[in-house]
């Protein structure tokens, strides 16, 4: 009796001393790699936070798996809201002890999150946010889109040379980074080719009522209302022209490619032009193709823009830990430092030490309630 | 800025004045009747465009049937807010209900998320309502007309209710003294769930009028628009209905001049309503129109 239980005891401590040593050999075999994604799922700008975790989770289907791991993906939503933002990257970093994050669609939200996996040196990877604030002196933060003082630029050009555009007004939520880092890289690109910015006015996101902004427009004589702002504004300040007897063409921004735009604001947006990253016409990578055709045959509908870099953020972030082979922040950092023009479904993606990516950007047009492909702006 | 300009900032205002006013007319009723800061009113309004959306779009009803419907339903949803929230702390503290009413709102706006989701929807808006008129250089898009009417039209029915009815006269007798009415007989519950059942009405036809204004949908949409009301029954005096709509186009007319004449400030127009219900508190906490409470 007395025999067996020391028998016993000797085989539990000798299990218990051993457990922790075979432990990390049982797990490293599949222990999942985690990557958070912190997006705007609910709140004014949920269209971006849906549309890019499609393209996440989606581009996750296709390739499951890096360095012979499962990857776990964890979602947190952002409420397209600043303080949500943060809260989220902290659990993402505290909680959920993820590797990577993946987020979020907006500069501003961004920009909340990076503060904290910056000094956690933890690699984030935003699909959207085209503030080139977001990467500036940050060490640990990439994107997969243009920044805006490209795409600001581009727009005036267009603005200038394609519609003609001489005087502009400008309608600015001055509520987000992005459209009042946007307003001003156009500004500044306009004025340099020889046009006029005549009026700029303000409003808030989830602002409803426009009238008094769009009432002072057709005394500046302008010949082109320029809107770098997210699509529900947009979708209702073009509505409102409509009914204020404004009959001057939109230019619009990548902040309002979503469905909602052309729901909302019916036949009030037809004929105008946006900006944008992506359009399937303009697709021409092998992983495109591919992943536009697993995109239709799983969620029945189109690859837009917003779908592509979500799952061009995922794509590129995988490539980075492939060629890292090892899981820790300094390496992603380093390898995601060096993409070297990486074949995504939204082109081909350089990504440099900014952070930064350089991208062509492609300009459609809404016609027939849907976003037709009219050209392509390279990077110069 | 010239006269045309000039006038056509001010029908602006008068129109989204209307319809601060017609959102107020149903808080300053609830209030005056119950004594009871009903903060999910917004809420209720942003379900009450959920129903009319779902029996447009989603049951491809005629429209005005829809909207009737959604009024219907807002009234009978109101009624069992009252059940389920407010009756259990009736004769609790009044603070208790007003920190119900703030719970009835994050609850029915994340209600509005789980179930509708987060993405707004477009709102359909019958070709009637789509025309634009000119005049002396001023466009006026015919809701900004119906708009005001609606609004004279459901204040005058508010009225008849409060002052030409039995139902109208209990009311106004349990906002002089709930106690002494029940002694007299009256079934005070059905009497404040009648009440609500108006606001409710009354806030589904500020919703739906303002889902046709401005025609997106989404589950935080009531916020705002309840928010300004507050602010707009402050104005005129809480509990007083004349005053909420007095109130309510004062407000209205004040944010689009203030965006009129100093664009720069536009993006802060919010921030300038609530500055407004500070200063009246501070300076003339009853109210514009004074308490002339109803009853």
């Amino acid at each position: 009796m007395q025999q067996k239980a020391i028998y016993l005891v000797t085989v539990s401590v000798f299990f218990c001393i051993c457990l922790p040593l075979f432990l990390p050999s049982l797990s490293l075999a599949g222990e999942p790699i985690r990557i958070g994604v912190y997006l705007p799922m609910t709140g004014p700008v949920a269209a971006f936070g849906q549309m890019e975790w499609a393209g996440i989770q989606a581009a996750h289907q296709m390739h499951p798996t890096v360095l012979g791991r499962p990857v776990e993906l964890v979602l947190v939503d952002e409420k397209s809201d600043r303080i949500e933002a943060a809260n989220a990257v902290s659990r993402l970093l505290k909680k959920e002890k993820v590797k990577a994050i993946i987020g979020s669609a907006t500069s501003s939200n961004t920009m909340a999150g990076v503060a904290l996996s910056e000094k956690a040196k933890i690699p984030m990877v935003s699909p959207t946010a085209t503030l080139p604030l977001v990467t500036q002196n940050k060490k640990y933060v990439f994107r997969v889109c243009f920044i805006d003082s490209f795409q600001g630029e581009a727009a005036a050009i267009f603005a200038y040379r394609n519609l003609k555009a001489r005087r502009v007004a400008v309608i600015v939520d001055r509520a987000q980074d992005y459209c009042v880092g946007l307003a001003s890289y156009f500004k500044k690109a306009f004025t340099r080719l020889g046009g006029k910015v005549v009026s700029i006015a303000y409003c808030q996101t989830g602002d409803q009522d426009f009238s008094a902004q769009l009432t002072s427009i057709p005394a500046s004589q302008s010949d082109l209302l320029y809107l770098p702002n997210y699509y529900a504004e947009d979708a209702l300040i073009a509505r409102q022209a409509q009914e204020l007897g404004l009959n001057i063409p939109i230019l619009s921004a990548d902040g309002a490619q979503a469905p909602e735009l052309i729901k909302i604001g019916g036949t009030a947006v037809e004929g105008l032009y946006l900006l944008a990253h992506f359009a399937p016409e303009g697709a021409a990578t092998p992983l495109a193709k591919e992943f536009m055709k697993f995109f239709k045959k799983t969620r029945h509908e189109e690859t837009s823009g917003f779908h592509a870099l979500g799952a061009d953020a995922y794509f590129v972030l995988l490539d980075a830990i492939k060629r890292a082979g090892r899981t820790d922040g300094d390496a992603i950092r380093t390898a995601l430092a060096s993409t070297m023009g990486f074949s995504g479904v939204s082109g081909v993606i350089k990504i440099g030490p900014d952070g930064n990516a350089v991208k062509s950007a492609v300009i459609l047009q809404v016609s027939g309630g849907q976003f037709r492909y009219l050209t392509i702006v390279k990077p110069w | 800025m010239d006269l045309s300009l000039f006038l056509q900032q001010l029908l602006n205002g008068i129109s989204l004045g209307s319809l601060y006013a017609l959102i107020a007319i149903g808080y300053t009723m609830v209030y005056g009747i119950i004594r009871l800061i009903n903060f999910a009113h917004g809420d209720i309004l942003m379900i009450s465009t959920y129903f009319a959306y779902f029996g447009i779009s989603v049951y491809a009803l005629p429209w005005w049937l829809s909207v009737i419907m959604a009024i219907l339903l807002t009234a009978l949803f109101g009624i069992l807010i009252d059940l389920g929230a407010y009756r259990p702390v009736r004769h609790a503290p009044r603070i208790s209900a007003l920190i119900t009413a703030i719970g009835v709102s994050f609850l029915l706006e994340n209600l509005g998320i789980v179930v509708f989701g987060g993405r707004p929807r477009a709102f359909y808006r019958p070709d009637f309502l789509n025309k634009t008129y000119e005049m002396l250089g001023v466009h006026i898009f015919s809701l900004s007309i119906w708009v005001p009417v609606v609004t004279a039209l459901l204040l005058a029915l508010v009225f008849l209710l409060l002052y030409r009815t039995r139902v109208g006269a209990a009311m106004r007798a349990v906002a002089k003294d709930m106690e002494m009415v029940q002694l007299m007989g009256i079934d005070v519950n059905r009497v404040i769930s009648l009440t609500f059942a108006v606001g409710s009405a009354l806030a589904a036809a500020g919703g739906i009028m303002w889902a046709m204004k401005y025609p997106q949908i989404n589950p935080l949409m009531g916020i705002i628009p309840g928010l300004k009301a507050f602010v707009a029954a402050v104005i005129g005096g809480i509990g007083n209905i004349h005053g909420a709509v007095l109130g309510g186009l004062l407000l209205g007319i004040t944010e689009i001049l203030l965006v009129a004449f100093l664009p720069s400030l536009a993006g802060y127009r919010d921030a300038f309503a609530f500055i407004l219900l500070i200063l009246i508190l501070l300076f003339k906490p009853t109210g514009l129109a004074g308490k002339d409470t109803i009853g």
